[in-house]
């Protein structure tokens, strides 16, 4: 019983990570057709910028307020991330727009120069990132169920960003306006939409939540150049596994990878658990090709 | 159609600039060097003027450079100390360094490089058990000289290659003697999924049915996982008395981090490492280390006064937050060892200096170890540690003496059919 309950935990969990760095991909590869392997990346950039408000807080503050960095940790995040994202569609993505192959390799220079950067900047080896105090331990439910506040905060922070990006699409007036470009450029140019800066907005939005991304990973993984290679393939996963266009497509994608995934681990080994998630994403993309939900759109069909 | 056309103008593009590069490089090397050196000497020992080519063969950029870059820095440090005191048979080494990209192809491709373009005496290089073998056959066929400075999992020995790293007589055995004396039986194996845990594994299995311990579980995740939480509730429910760790790289981060977090110390757990070191402790962060276990034959703690300057050195070269490893007291040792065999021999002749390096003592910072004219690995001195608050590790237990190296464990009944195999 602890068993099932504790992995099941762990599975949501996992979805969470995933889902927060599926989240902007969705926006990017999902709304605007660009398959970005430099999103990984992005995740990287919000790791080091988590990292540098570390420091700088360090640097500024007495010691007991060591822990003061973290709630301004995730918008640094963000706005870096944010920041970079604009300006690399501006410089590169903008001229892909529909060469969905060129972008595809283009991108991933990108992602090749950026770790490079990351690398002669920080140094080649991992860098600390030390978690604030109060989120260390775990919620104790029963006898040998414990749930760690990190991962808590985690699912929380996903929370919060998933309920920001609906307003966002749904309700907000650029929202509007990004759905519009979305499901007809043409029109939406005709009816005096801005499409170029629809679309760089977008892109830094896409890139920003991708920084989140990183900042919660330092919680829980290694902070490195590499860092954004090791989430990039799964991130795919869930946005081709969930459909592109729409936000409930990602969530359930992250949903089932996260859970399947820690449910094999635990039945079989790592190595095996990830070759039968495949098979199985594989299996269902036989059956629907187009993902969990496909909207209809005229520019991707 | 199209679609051809620029699948073979890219591939041209490739072949151009690899050929482009390769140009770069002769011309850089001419210029540097006296072309008398150029014009095709067949053998180092030929190569005239001041100076003495020597290659080194890290991973400088992808996920091996994490560990490699301290390395290729530790063994420059040895190079340049050397012609500070004049070099070696009176010429100055001149370290040709080259990246090998984490890409295991690439490190044969530069070894190649090295010896048949650059003419190097020797090369120091190499960190994972796939790129000492993707250049193995490269060393034989050329017969140049490696030395290969990290621990491995042994069953090896060839004549063109020096290993000044532990072979698992001098690492993992005692390890598991000295957790076994601890009173701890039940062992939980987990490594990344690849050589050198699989074979550690195998023989740390073997020991264990002969020696009255228990293996409860064995787990290997791939190369770069970070989600540990599966592995850790199998953990909590196989109840082992250790965890013996030979994950690699990043995984390790993401494997303490989580122990941490499922509120599980190192008083609640004995772990066992044998790949963190003082650099890697630093990049995870010592607060999630504190008291595991490590086994190494070296710590920047270790107490002697050759280990006492090199440290100091070392942060004087590379500024005072730098920490010393293991391997990079390795690669820093096989630089030494390499110069004492050619002054021995007179001469930088591979057969010569091989010849000449058997026995060959010297004061490494680990203490004395000594070349085995056998198999070419060095006797070195075992040590656990603990990790402390302060990211240093401090010694709990060593093996008094250097420990002959015995890579394919031909002392120990209970190995017989593990060397058998291979």
């Amino acid at each position: 019983m602890e068993m099932w309950i504790t992995q099941l935990f762990n599975g949501l969990s996992v979805s969470s990570i995933l889902l927060l760095i599926a989240l902007g991909l969705s926006v990017t590869f999902g709304l605007m057709g660009v398959i970005n392997m430099a999103h990984g990346e992005f995740t990287m950039i919000g790791s080091y910028a988590a990292y540098l408000t570390q420091n700088a807080s360090k640097a500024q503050l007495p010691e007991r307020m060591s822990d003061a960095y973290f709630p301004v940790a995730p918008a640094a995040s963000f706005l870096v991330a944010f920041a970079i994202g604009y300006l690399l569609e501006l410089l590169l993505i903008r001229h892909l727009y529909g060469r969905p192959l060129d972008s595809l390799l283009a991108t991933w220079g990108v992602g090749l120069v950026l770790q490079q950067i990351a690398r002669s900047i920080f140094g080649a080896p991992n860098v600390a990132v030390n978690s604030p105090s109060w989120l260390n331990g775990g919620l104790h439910v029963m006898e040998g169920v414990d749930l760690p506040y990190k991962r808590l905060f985690i699912l929380a922070l996903v929370a919060v960003c998933l309920a920001a990006m609906y307003v966002y699409i749904n309700r907000s007036h650029s929202g509007r306006r990004m759905r519009a470009v979305m499901q007809n450029r043409e029109m939406a140019a005709c009816l005096g939409i801005s499409t170029r800066r629809v679309d760089g907005m977008t892109f830094a939005i896409g890139s920003g939540i991708a920084g989140i991304a990183g900042c919660a990973l330092t919680l829980i993984g290694p902070i490195g150049p590499n860092i954004g290679t090791y989430y990039i393939v799964d991130a795919f996963m869930v946005v081709v596994l969930g459909g592109v266009g729409k936000l409930i497509g990602t969530v359930l994608g992250a949903l089932g990878i996260g859970v399947f995934n820690t449910m094999f681990e635990w039945w079989s080994t790592a190595s095996l658990g990830k070759v039968f998630v495949f098979l199985c994403i594989v299996a269902f993309l036989q059956w629907k090709p187009k993902g969990l939900f496909a909207v209809r759109t005229r520019q991707l069909d | 159609m199209k679609r051809m056309t620029w699948l073979k103008s890219a591939g041209l593009a490739v072949s151009l600039s690899v050929a482009l590069a390769g140009c770069g490089n002769n011309d850089k090397d001419g210029a540097s060097s006296p072309p008398a050196s150029s014009s095709a000497a067949s053998s180092p020992a030929a190569s005239g003027g001041d100076t003495i080519k020597v290659g080194i063969l890290h991973s400088l950029s992808g996920t091996m450079s994490i560990s490699e870059v301290t390395v290729k820095n530790s063994e420059s440090m040895a190079i340049d100390e050397i012609n500070a005191k004049g070099g070696v048979l009176g010429k100055k080494i001149e370290p040709i360094v080259e990246d090998g990209a984490s890409d295991w192809p690439t490190f044969a491709e530069k070894a190649r490089k090295l010896l048949s373009e650059d003419k190097v005496a020797t090369v120091f290089g190499g960190w994972t058990s796939a790129s000492r073998k993707a250049m193995l056959p490269v060393f034989e066929e050329l017969n140049g000289l490696l030395w290969y400075p990290v621990q491995y999992e042994g069953l090896e020995s060839s004549p063109n290659i020096f290993y000044t790293g532990a072979t698992t007589n001098q690492q993992i055995v005692p390890s598991v003697d000295y957790l076994l004396e601890q009173g701890k039986k039940k062992f939980f194996l987990l490594g990344s999924d690849y050589v050198f845990p699989r074979t550690a594994n195998k023989i740390i299995k073997a020991q264990l049915a002969a020696k009255g311990g228990e293996t409860v579980a064995e787990e290997y995740t791939p190369l770069g996982h970070t989600d540990y939480t599966t592995i850790i509730a199998k953990i909590k429910e196989a109840k082992p008395d250790v965890v013996y760790n030979t994950l690699n790289g990043d995984s390790n981060v993401a494997f303490f981090k989580q122990l941490k977090d499922a509120n599980i110390a190192a008083a609640d757990l004995t772990t066992l490492s044998v790949s963190i070191a003082e650099e890697e402790v630093k990049g995870i962060g010592p607060d999630f280390l504190a008291g595991h276990l490590v086994a190494w034959n070296y710590y920047q703690t270790t107490d002697t006064p050759e280990n006492k300057t090199f440290v100091e050195n070392f942060k004087a070269k590379y500024g005072a937050d730098s920490v010393t490893s293991d391997p990079m007291e390795a690669g820093y040792t096989a630089v030494y060892l390499w110069a004492a065999a050619v002054e021995k021999a007179g001469s930088f002749d591979v057969d010569k200096v091989k010849a000449a390096a058997k026995g060959i003592e010297w004061n490494a910072p680990e203490g004395k170890v000594t070349i085995d004219g056998d198999n070419q690995h060095i006797y070195k001195t075992v040590r656990i540690g603990e990790i402390q608050p302060d990211g240093m590790i401090k010694e709990l237990w060593n093996s008094g003496s250097p420990v002959k190296p015995d890579p394919y464990l031909k002392g120990y009944d209970w190995a017989k059919d593990l060397s058998a195999g291979s």
